[in-house]
């Protein structure tokens, strides 16, 4: 039996301990699972930092409440306000983290996120069209060239409505792999192409580097293409595959004219930081790959028995693929599976597309590391660590010669792992983290549901070290980490007024006011420590559509308003100095209805409030507002 | 008597008028601010005719004590200051153009009576600012003045404040300095020359020599 203390020995602490204003070394962005944010950790402390909704409404700051950001959770299914969010990629530059962004996925609603490391906001979300549910993604190419999202569940292309069975899902169903294209400078996203795979379930999936920057591996699952009872009926081949795509080519085939222009409709939504607003725009057409058609860009590798991770060590040259039903762990050599095609060593077909001879694409497999592996994280000095669910360990070992090193336990059911920089051509490699599925026994119970938890263990010396235990928020998935200094002196601090494009901003006190268009009510107002002007307005009725657009005039760190009012349904605003956020507020009863600023401000925070006036629907009560002095109001007649 | 100035003061001349026409490019003051919710600081520039820094977090942070918030436009101080300073360095060209002592012992004069009407203003201003609070001021505290330290450090309330020239200030401090040494300098080679050669030649006997000489 395992002990749950035992495992930590004298100086664990001291090598967590972040002393009182001292920082951590490294930021730690974990995925939040089905609450659909991004979690901000600093390491080796594991204090939290922030929390960035990416793909749900955040109350907390107004996201998807207020005006400006409900644009980004717009779909071409509707609003889609929550999704279940999995993995993060850090974008690259030379195979190294250079962070600028931070890409996250929606599971659910098929969907990649870019967040803006300066601002630490959610810049850009879109849509995936033919893709039925984006768990392998956003994985990233050495440059950031490409995000790949690479669909789970196998759809009929197009979506049609179609027979649930097995004849039908090997006839209609498709998996889909999109390559989304980065633009250098401003990091906004294009699906560039589709290739459209046979259907199976797209794992996860890792990008060539190196010398096999140009390709990338997918792990898949129900290559037995079933559409019922997974469980058994997608557990029966011996092995599944490996998908190496081979994108340059397919780069090659899309100049070359080969692609097919298909009619789709998704969703590109982008947050502009000078309007401080997100715009939807629709896009009707994708261009795609077929590579039944179009030879030699796509190729499957033999891995047993379902893999679910597929990693690329840091020289490229190594594929680990992780069956997560084998006893084994397959590691595939990029030139022998190069060698292979050229050879024409293939096993066969599968729906048309080559299937490479095991043996001739394997480096060699690790015997009996645990039970379950599921995901390959690597150091600098040629150690992979893989994590395992089922026997809830992280296993060591040596790349080159497959010899298991070391092993601790994991308390318990690990999922992913990662190392800082794990996934680049340069692994920080002092630390690995595990990101638990089960707590049990790690901290104080808070009922049935337990607190999410993820480990940090020190991978310095020959032996694996526990270090520390932190909860964490949402079910940790996956999660990126980089060296502090990377990101800390970029930070953006507020915004430059002078540079708010914002159609409703109010600069400065003098250009508050209030103005009525029919039944919509305008706003303009300010905040600033530590009051809010107007703070007086009367005029407006029940049922008026009353927008309050709130410019935070401070140009200080750390000095954001808050803005709500009673009674509101929605949210409340949290607006970063310099920044103008609106709130959408449709009285139902006339009264007297108080507004306040919602974040600790200054010592006359308290008094940073007012009041609006809302009057019966056709009263006669002139529309008029004002701060302090009585003069200051500018009587408008009522409509 | 010889009235002419040395090689050294002509050459100081021109480092003088260097270090004033910098003041175009340089701030001349700064005060800086520490208190333990700003561990980043803030601080306030000036300059001949700008106040330049964290300006408006320094308003933000007036206002709760009533202190006047602080404007560019409302210093009479940034038009003159910079006329006053250029027509110093005109009159130090003057000076060299002249190359006589007690145009030289003027131009000094007048550096030390800008650097003197400047800091009494500053200090008049700071006082000003300082004690002149908004009676409805949401913060009052009993016999608290907020007058900055004219120069070093002082803590007030939770705020630590340190005056002290900038690269500007600096520069004018070396030019006053160097100007007074030099017609100390200039004065006492004067005394000199009176007490060597008391009936002195002066230009015009010298010239007046030379014609006796060649016999015109």
């Amino acid at each position: 039996m395992k002990s749950t203390e035992s495992a930590v020995s004298g100086d664990a602490a001291a090598k967590t301990y972040v002393a009182p204003g001292k920082y951590d070394e490294l930021y730690n962005f974990v995925s939040g699972g089905f609450n659909g944010q991004v979690s901000v950790y600093g390491l080796p402390s594991g204090r939290l930092l922030k929390l960035i909704p990416v793909f749900s409404v955040h109350p907390e700051n107004g996201y998807g409440f207020n005006e400006e950001t409900k644009p980004m959770l717009q779909t071409s299914y509707g609003f889609v306000p929550w999704d279940d969010q999995h993995h993060l990629a850090l974008s690259q530059t030379n195979g190294e983290h250079d962070g600028r962004w931070l890409f996250a996925n929606a599971n659910n609603t098929p969907r990649v996120g870019r967040i803006d490391l300066k601002t630490f906001k959610t810049a850009e979300i879109i849509e995936l069209p033919n893709s039925g549910g984006n768990h392998s993604s956003p994985f990233i190419t050495e440059n950031t060239e490409y995000v790949i999202a690479g669909t789970r569940f196998a759809i009929p292309v197009g979506n049609q409505e179609s027979p649930l069975d097995n004849a039908s899902f090997k006839k209609n169903f498709k998996s889909t792999a999109s390559f989304i294209s980065v633009d250098k400078n401003t990091g906004h996203m294009s699906v560039s192409f589709q290739i459209i795979l046979p259907g199976m379930d797209l794992d996860l999936s890792r990008a060539g580097k190196g010398p096999s920057h140009g390709w990338f591996f997918f792990s898949t699952y129900n290559t037995e293409q079933a559409s019922t009872l997974l469980e058994v009926n997608a557990s029966q081949k011996d092995k599944d595959f490996i998908v190496a795509v081979n994108w340059k080519k397919a780069e090659e085939y899309i100049k070359a004219g080969k692609g097919k222009k298909m009619p789709v409709e998704y969703y590109h939504n982008v947050y502009d930081e000078e309007t401080h607003s997100a715009t939807s725009r629709i896009i009707k057409e994708v261009l795609t790959l077929d590579p039944e058609e179009l030879k030699d860009m796509v190729y499957l590798i033999p891995c047993p028995k379902s893999p679910h991770g597929c990693d690329v060590d840091p020289s490229g040259e190594f594929i680990v693929g992780s069956g997560k039903l084998a006893a084994l762990i397959p590691v595939f050599s990029y030139q022998k599976l190069i060698k292979a095609i050229d050879d024409k060593a293939f096993e066969g077909e599968y729906n048309g597309i080559p299937v490479v001879k095991y043996e001739a694409a394997l480096h060699g497999e690790v015997q009996k590391p645990g039970l379950g592996p599921l995901h390959t994280e690597f150091d600098g000095k040629g150690n992979a660590y893989t994590s395992f669910f089922v026997s809830s360990e992280i296993v060591k070992w040596s790349v080159k010669d497959l010899k298991v090193l070391d092993r601790v336990p994991t308390y318990y059911s690990i999922g992913h792992l990662m190392v800082p920089g794990g996934d680049t051509k340069k692994p920080y490699g002092k630390y690995v983290v595990a990101y638990n599925k089960i707590t049990k026994d790690r901290y104080l119970p808070t009922g049935p549901e337990l607190a999410q938890s993820a480990q940090l263990y020190s991978i310095d010396g020959d032996k694996m070290q526990l270090l520390l235990d932190f909860p964490t928020i949402g079910e940790p998935h996956y999660a990126q980490a980089i060296p502090a200094e990377k990101i800390r002196e970029q930070s953006v601090k507020f915004f430059d007024i002078n540079k708010n494009k914002h159609p409703y901003v109010s600069l400065g006190e003098k250009a508050t006011k209030v103005v009525r268009e029919g039944n919509v009510v305008h706003v303009y107002m300010t905040a600033i420590r530590s009051h809010l002007t107007p703070d007086n307005i009367e005029g407006i009725q029940v049922g008026d559509e009353v927008y309050f657009h709130v410019t935070n005039l401070e140009q200080d760190w750390d000095i954001p308003h808050g803005f709500a009012i009673k009674h509101a349904p929605n949210a409340e605003l949290l607006i970063m100095p310099g920044e103008t956020n609106t709130l959408k507020f449709v009285p139902v009863k006339p009264g007297i209805y108080p507004f306040y600023c919602t974040d600790f401000c200054s010592a006359l925070h308290q008094e940073m409030q007012g009041y609006l006036r809302v009057s019966p629907k056709g009263s006669n009560v002139p529309l008029k507002w004002g701060t302090g002095e009585e003069e200051a109001a500018a009587p408008v007649a009522a409509r | 008597m010889n009235n002419k100035l040395s090689k050294f003061a002509r050459i100081s001349v021109f480092i003088a008028i260097g270090c004033i026409a910098a003041l175009w490019f340089v701030p001349m003051w700064r005060i800086d601010l520490a208190a333990p919710q700003y561990p980043e600081g803030i601080f306030m520039q000036i300059w001949i005719n700008d106040v330049k820094g964290d300006v408006d977090v320094i308003n933000g942070l007036n206002h709760y004590i009533g202190m006047k918030t602080i404007h560019k436009e409302d210093f009479r101080e940034f038009v003159y200051l910079p006329i006053v300073l250029a027509a110093f360095c005109i009159f130090g060209l003057v000076v060299l153009i002249k190359g006589r002592r007690r145009a030289y012992y003027i131009w000094t004069g007048a550096l030390l009576a800008i650097a003197t009407l400047s800091m009494y203003d500053f200090w008049k201003w700071e006082y000003d600012y300082g004690h002149n609070l908004d009676p409805t001021a949401p913060i009052k505290v009993p016999g608290m003045a907020y007058q900055p330290p004219f120069i070093g450090y002082k803590k007030m309330l939770n705020f630590e404040a340190l005056s002290q020239p900038d690269i500007g200030g600096w520069l004018f401090i070396t030019a006053a300095i160097l100007l007074t040494s030099v017609s100390i300098y200039e004065w006492r080679r004067a005394k000199k020359q009176l007490h060597e050669n008391p009936f002195g030649q002066s230009p015009a006997s010298r010239r007046h020599d030379k014609r006796m000489q060649q016999g015109v």
